[in-house]
This record gives structure tokens, sequence and C-alpha cells, in this order.
């Protein structure tokens, strides 16, 4: 009984993180820009992977599978943010000019005068 | 009943993983910029971690779960060297006292 | 956490993530543990353990419902036809109260997978985080929106 049950909770686990990669990679294509393409792969990408990590944690019925998946998923979440805010902070500095639909940039001075 | 739920499931699953590595590519091919196609490459990895972890349930092999969570590992280590050479590639152009070090 | 804690905690975990709980397996996780802790030594605060581990769950239940919750909002966003009216994309710069490093890492971790926010740059004297919003609404809804939601956990969690 309960195990059916974890096999229908990985299986939705499984086809929302499958949908979140697929979402995270249309973002990815359809947003103007740098920035914004970083929102969709950051947190649509981090929650897809998680799921689908989480799928395999649900259905495998072994701790030590279980607790691997589960330190993977703790990883990535720690891990994507991390790479997102560099990547950022680098093409920022780098001068990467933001799409016209940018309303304030409250950054942009500053990195103006540090970069020439 | 649960079985075959779970054999339909990962018989589907796969080819949207599979669906999000094509469009990453196409991201990669066209993205203007070298940080789009950073990005591009980092999601290009968690979607290759996605598609390997529905292997690992379809075929039932926990080790494919080890071989899903070494591209997650091996994208964020890329990403923050091509980070760091983005940004150190923009170096020269600073002037005032560096052109020693380059 | 008292020292033997600290040997015990890594060697179990190693063990498990190893799937094998031999004499050997778990000696050779408490080295590496206790190599690991020696070297982040610095990084532990001063124990209080039970209060700061409630805090500790609290900050993360929140940040899962919050990651869960962004990861919806991207996604509808991704998916509107009309692309370029659902944008309002801005940089805004949010004034800091915390101070120490461990802080300011945690609250710009937190930021970047939190709802429609990603954070770029801290400024040099550590007083300004540089966020990127996707949809603004105001600027200052969205300070008052950091500063009440994880700037005071993430502090409370550090007090």
């Amino acid at each position: 009984m309960i195990a059916d049950v974890l096999i229908y909770l990985g299986c939705a686990a499984l086809l929302a993180g499958a949908i979140f990669t697929l979402l995270a990679a249309i973002g990815v294509l359809r947003l103007p820009d740098l920035y914004m393409r970083m929102h969709a792969a950051s947190k649509a990408g981090a929650v897809g992977g998680g799921l689908i990590l989480l799928a395999v944690a649900l259905v495998c019925f072994d701790a030590a599978v279980a607790l691997r998946a589960i330190i993977g998923v703790g990883f990535l979440l720690l891990t994507t943010p991390v790479s997102a805010h560099l990547l950022a902070r680098a093409s920022h500095r780098t001068g990467y000019r933001a799409d016209e639909l940018m309303e304030i940039d409250e950054l942009k001075s500053k990195s103006g005068q540090s970069l020439m | 009943m649960s079985a075959a739920v779970l054999s339909v499931v990962t018989m589907i699953a796969p080819v949207i993983p599979a669906l999000a590595l094509l469009l990453s590519v196409v991201r990669v091919i066209i993205g203007p910029s070298l940080p789009d196609r950073v990005l591009a490459l980092d999601l290009l990895t968690v979607s290759a971690m996605g598609f390997v972890g529905t292997i690992a349930i379809r075929t039932g092999l926990t080790l494919y779960l080890d071989i899903a969570i070494a591209p997650a590992l091996l994208g964020f280590l890329a990403t923050v060297g091509f980070a760091r050479y983005i940004l150190s590639r923009q170096m020269p152009v600073r002037g005032s006292g560096r052109e020693g070090q380059q | 956490m008292s020292p033997a804690a600290i040997v015990i905690v890594p060697a179990l975990g190693w063990a498990a993530i190893t799937g094998n709980f031999s004499g050997l397996n778990l000696i050779f996780g408490a080295a590496i543990g206790g190599v690991a802790v020696l070297l982040l030594r610095s990084a532990f605060a001063p124990p209080c353990a039970l209060r700061k581990l409630r805090r500790i769950t609290s900050l993360a239940l929140l940040f899962l419902y919050e990651l869960v919750l962004s990861a919806i909002r991207v996604a509808i966003v991704v998916m509107t036809p009309d692309l370029k009216s659902a944008l309002r994309p801005a940089i805004v710069a949010v004034p800091l109260t915390v101070k120490s490093d461990a802080e300011i890492t945690l609250l710009a971790n937190l930021i970047t997978l939190t709802p429609g926010t990603l954070s770029i740059d801290v400024s040099e004297d550590r007083s300004v985080l540089y966020v990127h919003v996707l949809t603004l609404s105001t600027r200052e809804a969205l300070i008052a929106d950091i500063a009440k939601g994880f700037e005071t956990k993430v502090k409370e969690v550090f007090a």
C-alpha cells in the first residue's frame, strides 16, 4: 500500500520535474536577455532537476540510494544559485548589455566607471 | 497497477528532458554572447541529469543515479570556471598598472 | 555540537552515502569529517543547539515553499504568449542590514531561488545587494518584501 503511494508520488515528481526542465529550456530560448534567461535556468532548472532526483529517491526503495539522491538534491539547490550569481556578476562587470525593456539599473553607473 | 503506471510514465518521461536538451542546444548555437552560451550549457547539464535520472527509474539500475549526479557536479564547476574566464578576459582593458601581470 | 558529535555525524553520513557500515569505512568517514571540520572550524558559531535548529528548520521550510512558488511563477511567465508585456525587468539596489559574510551569502542564495529575484552583485562595503527582478511592481515593495521575509529569518538563525 505504502509502496504504491510512493510509486504514484514518484511518478508525479518525475513528470513535474521533466516538465519544469522543459519549461526552463523554453524560457532560456524565449526570454529576451541574459538576466531574464537566468531566472528561468536557475529556478525552473533547479526545481526540475531536484524533482527528478526526488522521484528516484521515492521509487527506488533503498535507503542508501534514497539518501544519496536527497543529498544530490541538496547539492543542486546549493550550487545553482552560486553559479547563476557568479555568471550574472561576471557578465554585468564585463558590460553585458541588458535588453531595452530594463526599467531601472541601479548598478549601471558603478560598473560603467570600473570597466574603462 | 502501480507498476503499470510507473512503466507508462517512465516510457514518456525521458522524452521531455530530451526536448529540453535540444532546446538548450539551440540556445548554445544561436546565443549572441558568451554568457548566454555558458548559461545554456549549465541548463544542458541539468537536463542531462534529468534524462539520466528518468533512465535510472526506468531500468531500476541505481548505478545511473551516480551517473546523473556527476554531470550536475561538473556543470557547476564548469560554470564557475567560465565565469572566472569571462571576468579575467576583460581585465587587460582596465589598464591602471595591471599590464605587467598579463 | 560537542566534539564527539562533530566526528560521529560525518562518519555516519559518509557510511550512509557509500552504503557500507563496516568498521573500517566508519573510521575512514570519521577521519574525513574530522579533517573537514578542522578546516572549517572558524565558520562554526558557538552552540545553542535546539532553538537554533528549530529556526533553521523554519527557514528551510519557508525556502522550499518559496522555491516551488518561484518555479511555478517563472513557468507561467515563460508560457505567456505575449512575452514583452508580461516582463518588467529591473536591477534594484537593496540595502542590507545583515553584516557578516555567511549571512550575506545565505541571503543572496535564498534571494536567487525565490520568486522573481536574482542577486547579481554586492557593493564593496557590503551594505547594498544588487538584485535583478523579473516582474517589478515597485522598488519599495520589493525592498520591504526582502527585509520582512528572508532577512529577519536569516538574522534569527545567526542570532
